[in-house]
Parts: structure tokens; sequence; C-alpha cells
């Protein structure tokens, strides 16, 4: 999009410019009504932003922010962190397991949403399955990572019980370092792929029918229409979905590491958020703990951009 | 999703009835086997842990629970009835459901609205402010400082107030409201209605089934926290029930055949099941999801200028 076109869509189509002496006297309760969310965001989003000089402060819990003492070295925080092994090894499992999501997981819901939108006969069954998919989605870690425990127990789970009856070795899903990082990535997939799922059927649904109907005339069989018709329609829509993903490789959830790790496979399992929450509330070094969080939201954002930046050079519409 | 396509004279119509064997069929027949096992995948283990927290502790030791309960005991269940401190936390967690799920739709239609309306002024800066807090997260520790300085912690609305709006939903929400037909409003205000009047009189009615679908998202999402309460949440009468169980979990790891354990963990699916009962029937989730899905990838797009 050039400049000019973005300003004519931001001030609407065929609209003059709107200015502020212009707001007609009706318009005041639009105001009204925004003053509170946007009193939320100023408290619970921007002023926390403000705090973030912590990471170049030597704070501690007995003064305010901005009482307490620049540290001598600005940089301190951030040369203690990157030389921290900890920091280091919380940093590499961070990325390997949100490349690994990314890896393995991206493609599932695409496959399940363009499976969904082929089974043409048994709507009711279809259906069922759709909710049934999409229901691990509303459970929480704490929930899933406690069955898993007790389904991948090695002695009285479900799976190695029937591993056993095939003659196979006990597998220890969750102590063993690379078969956690496998359970961590497929119960991933397991929670959220139904889901995701929804997102590409809903793009699916918009693509305009005649062309499947000038694809089956051309002779494609359904293999050649999902290959020619299906995918490239839903094409946006998976290349902003990435966006979004690769935005958020160095952004990965709390609950999620924390409730299934335990100390077998700390060396694993320990990522920046568990590490931050660990440094920073456990052991109360909040500057550092700041300093590393700055350190991944402004990763993510650098990501974010240049992800975007990518796809636009590309041809693709981008997220903005 | 249906797609009515004009058949070829002598073509299949690939149904399991069609009398021939044709490829179409076959792959109807492929189709269909691969989403029963996806099916399957999702439903067996919910099922044996269901079932395991029917069955007796020696069936479970004896290694005989696979999806349906052996020796039906339902002692597990009692003891956790019986358990004082959980049926707070689940007290506590209905009550905290509810208020934040209210709060939190009261801010997001509020924020929606102004932003959903072409003539207002600001629309641009304001959604340009709001989504930089979508990509811009300061991190755990100065939230954590925040809450306290505002001497939050340890506080029933700690849990409430800081999740109040999600981007995500409201940006679904605004986009719901702009597919509004304009002429609509036009005419209302033509007639003398303020603004508020064609809130509540117009856009909120019409838009039944996303307000349905974003409360059921706040509330799940609330119902599943437990970071928040990780972080700023110390005294035990305010242990909301995923912390609970966390704690609970975790201390029985150890004792992986506690009957104890594996009920509790049975606990939230019996909430589920009380919770989905006071939903909007499936069908009606399921639209209102795949409307805001379409709507939020389209809005990402779109409709959020930025900058």
């Amino acid at each position: 999009m050039t400049k000019q076109q973005r300003r004519m869509v931001l001030s609407g189509p065929g609209l003059e410019k709107r200015r502020w002496w212009k707001i007609r006297k009706s318009d005041y309760a639009l105001y009204i009504m925004i003053f509170l969310p946007l009193l939320y965001f100023f408290i619970f989003k921007y002023i926390p932003m403000t705090d973030i000089v912590v990471s170049f402060k030597d704070y501690n819990m007995f003064q305010t922010v901005w009482s307490s003492p620049w540290a001598k070295d600005l940089l301190k925080y951030f040369k203690m962190a990157f030389s921290s092994k900890d920091f280091l090894r919380a940093l590499r499992n961070t990325i390997v397991l949100n490349f690994l999501d990314l890896l393995v997981g991206f493609p599932v819901p695409i496959m399940i949403a363009l499976l969904l939108n082929e089974v043409t006969v048994f709507k009711r069954f279809k259906r069922f399955a759709q909710t049934v998919l999409y229901m691990p989605h509303f459970l929480s870690w704490t929930i899933i990572s406690g069955m898993a425990m007790l389904v991948l127990a090695p002695e009285n789970g479900l799976v190695n019980i029937l591993l056993s009856r095939m003659g196979a070795k006990t597998i220890p899903f969750l102590s063993n370092k690379y078969l956690w990082i496998a359970t961590y990535v497929g119960l991933g997939i397991w929670q959220s792929a139904g889901y995701t799922a929804i997102v590409y059927l809903a793009a699916i649904a918009g693509i305009n029918p005649e062309l499947y109907e000038a694809a089956e005339m051309d002779g494609a069989g359904r293999l050649r229409k999902i290959w020619h018709v299906t995918l490239p329609g839903i094409r946006p829509t998976i290349v902003v979905m990435l966006i979004l993903n690769l935005g958020r490789i160095l952004n990965i959830s709390f609950e999620r590491p924390y409730t299934m790790g335990n100390y077998l496979v700390r060396d694993v399992s320990d990522v920046i958020s568990t590490y931050v929450y660990r440094v920073g509330i456990e052991s109360q070094q909040f500057s550092l703990a700041t300093a590393v969080g700055l350190f991944q939201s402004v990763v993510c954002v650098i990501f974010l951009v240049t992800a975007n930046i990518i796809c636009e050079r590309l041809g693709e519409r981008g997220i903005w | 999703m249906e797609r009515n396509i004009m058949r070829l004279p002598g073509q299949r119509s690939g149904f399991p009835g069609s009398k021939k064997f044709s490829p179409n069929r076959v792959m109807n027949i492929i189709f269909l086997l691969i989403v029963f096992l996806l099916v399957l995948v999702c439903l067996l283990p919910m099922l044996n842990v269901a079932a395991t927290s029917l069955s007796s502790e020696l069936a479970i030791i004896n290694r005989q629970v696979y999806f349906w309960p052996v020796d039906i005991d339902f002692e597990a269940y009692k003891s956790v009835l019986r358990d004082v401190s959980m049926m707070r936390s689940l007290r506590l967690t209905a009550i905290l459901t509810v208020v934040s799920a209210a709060f939190s739709m009261l801010m997001t239609i509020l924020c929606a609205y102004p932003l959903s309306q072409e003539k207002f002024v600001g629309r641009g800066l304001f959604s340009t402010m709001i989504i930089i807090t979508m990509y811009f997260n300061p991190g755990m520790i100065p939230n954590y400082i925040n809450i306290k300085r505002l001497g939050l912690l340890d506080n029933f609305w700690v849990m409430v107030l800081p999740v109040g709006i999600s981007v995500f939903n409201m940006i679904i929400l605004k986009s719901f409201f702009q597919s509004i037909p304009q002429s609509l409003r036009e005419s209302a205000e033509i007639d003398g209605a303020s603004h508020w009047t064609i809130l509540t009189r117009i856009y909120l009615p019409l838009s039944k089934p996303a307000l349905a679908t974003l409360t059921l998202f706040y509330a799940v999402g609330r119902w599943n926290g437990f970071e928040d309460a990780r972080l700023y949440i110390s005294s035990r009468e305010l242990y909301p029930i995923q912390f609970k169980l966390y704690q609970i979990i975790n201390n029985l790891a150890a004792a992986e055949s506690n009957m104890e354990g594996v009920a509790v963990k049975m606990m939230p699916y019996t909430m589920q099941g009380l919770r989905n009962g006071s939903r909007p029937a499936d069908r009606s989730v399921l639209t209102s999801v795949n409307v805001g899905g379409m709507r939020t990838t389209d809005s990402f797009q779109r409709s959020m200028p930025m900058g």
C-alpha cells in the first residue's frame, strides 16, 4: 500500500478530513464511552512500560522505581544476563521449543481444516468431530499437564499399559529430556490444533465456489482442487498466522512449561518466562529479570516487523 | 462450508450410498477415517482419566482401567467434596469468573463501539495506541511492580482489573460492529437517537452471537487462568481453582496412584460440564467463532490502521 492509499483508508471513503474542531456535539458521548477503556490501557499497559527503567537501575523493594539509583554501568544487568549460563539455557530452550512448535505444529491446523472441509458426507458426524477437536482448547494447562502425568505415567498410565501389552518397553515420556520435548510439542498440538483450524475453515468458507466449478470443468480431481483452489484461497490467512507465530518466537507462555516441567527435565524445560519468574519473583532480582523481559519484548517486536516486511515484499498483505 | 457444485452428467456424487465404486467414494471413506482417528486422539485421553477417577484403587494398580471404570467407586469424589479449601476455591473461582467476564464485556463494548464509528475523531490514534499494547508487552516484572504500587497484591480485584480488555477480543467485536449496516445507524440518528441509544437498542441486540462468544472466551480465560494468581496471590482464601489444582497435582505427582489426585484432575471436567449446560447452543457458538475468526484475520489485514 502506498502512503496515499493508506491515508485514504484511514480517513474513510469519501469523507472530508476529520479534524478535532469538527467534532459533532452528539459525538461527545463516544469520548465518555472510551474514557474507561483508555484509562485501563493507561494504568495497566502504559504505566508498566515506564517501569522498564528498572532494568537500568539498582532497584530494590524498599525504594520506588524513580528514587532508586541508576546502575553505574547502564547495561550492567543485560551484561549480567548474557553472561549467566541459566539465562542462555533458557534462551536456547525457548527458541528450540517455539521453533519445534512452529515446524511441527503450524501445518496441523491447516491439514485439519482441509480435511474437515472435504468431509461432505455424514454432516452430523462432521459437526460432532469439529466440536470434539476444538474442545481441548478450553482446558487449562494445569489440567492438561495433570492429565498427561496420568495418561503417560510410566507404571499405570494408559499409553504405557497399551505399549507393554504389545510387548514394547516402557517409555518415560515426562522424565527423559528428549521425550519431554516431544511430549511438550505433541500436547501443544493436541490442545490447540482443532481450535486454530476454525480460523482456516472460516477462510475456506470465504472462497468463491465458482472457482471449484471452473476447476471441475477443467477436469481437476479432489486433491487437485485442494492444491489449486483451496490452498491458494487461504494463503493470505496462512501468511498472517505465520507472521503472528514468527513474532512470538521468543514469546513463550508461562503456564505450559511451568506446569509440565519437573526437576528431571529442568535442563530443557526452563524457558525465559519461567526464568524471569524464578529470578524476579522468587529471588527478588527485579532489575535482572526486567532486563531479560525487555530483551524478550524488543526481540519480539523486531521479529514481527521483519516478518511483516518480508511478507509485503513477497506480495502478501501482512498484518497492518 | 457447503458447496453446491453442479454435477456433470455421468459423474458420481461420491456418497457412500452410490452404487458404483468411484475414486470419489474411496476418498470420502479415507477422509472420514482420518477424522475419526483424530476424534479418538482427542477423546480417549479424557475418557481414560474419567474412567480412572471412577475406578477403585486396586483396579488402577492392577492396570485394568482403560476407557471404562472398573469396580465403580466414588470415594475420590467424596474426598474432594469433603475438602473445605477445595470447595472454597471453587466457589471463589465461580464468583470471580462471573465478575470478571461481566467487567471485561462492559469494557470491551465501551472500547469497541467508539472505535467502530467512522466519524469518531481520534479513532486512528486510539486504535494505534491500543494495538501497540498487543505487540509490546513490558514483561512480567514491570507488571508486578505496577500491581504492587497500586496496592492490588493479594486482592480479589487483581484477578479482575488487569485482565480487563483483551485487545484481540475487542477487535473481533469492533469488526462485528462495523459489519452492521451504516444505514441502520443513520436512520436512528435522524430520528434523534444518541450514541447510547444506538449502542443499546441497535448494536448490542444485533451482535448477540458475538457477545455470547466473547463472554465465553473471557469466562473460560478467567476460569483457566493461573499465571496471575501464581504471581499476585499469596493468601489461601484467594486461591483460584487452577492454582489449587496445580498445588495438589504437584504434591501428588510422587504418589501417582493416589485416588484423590485422580478425582481432583477430573473435577474440572465436571465443572466444564456444568458450564457447558449454561452456555449457548454449540452450533451458535461455533458459527460466531467462525465469524469471529474470519473477521479477526480480516481486520488484521485491513481495518486496524497502524500509524
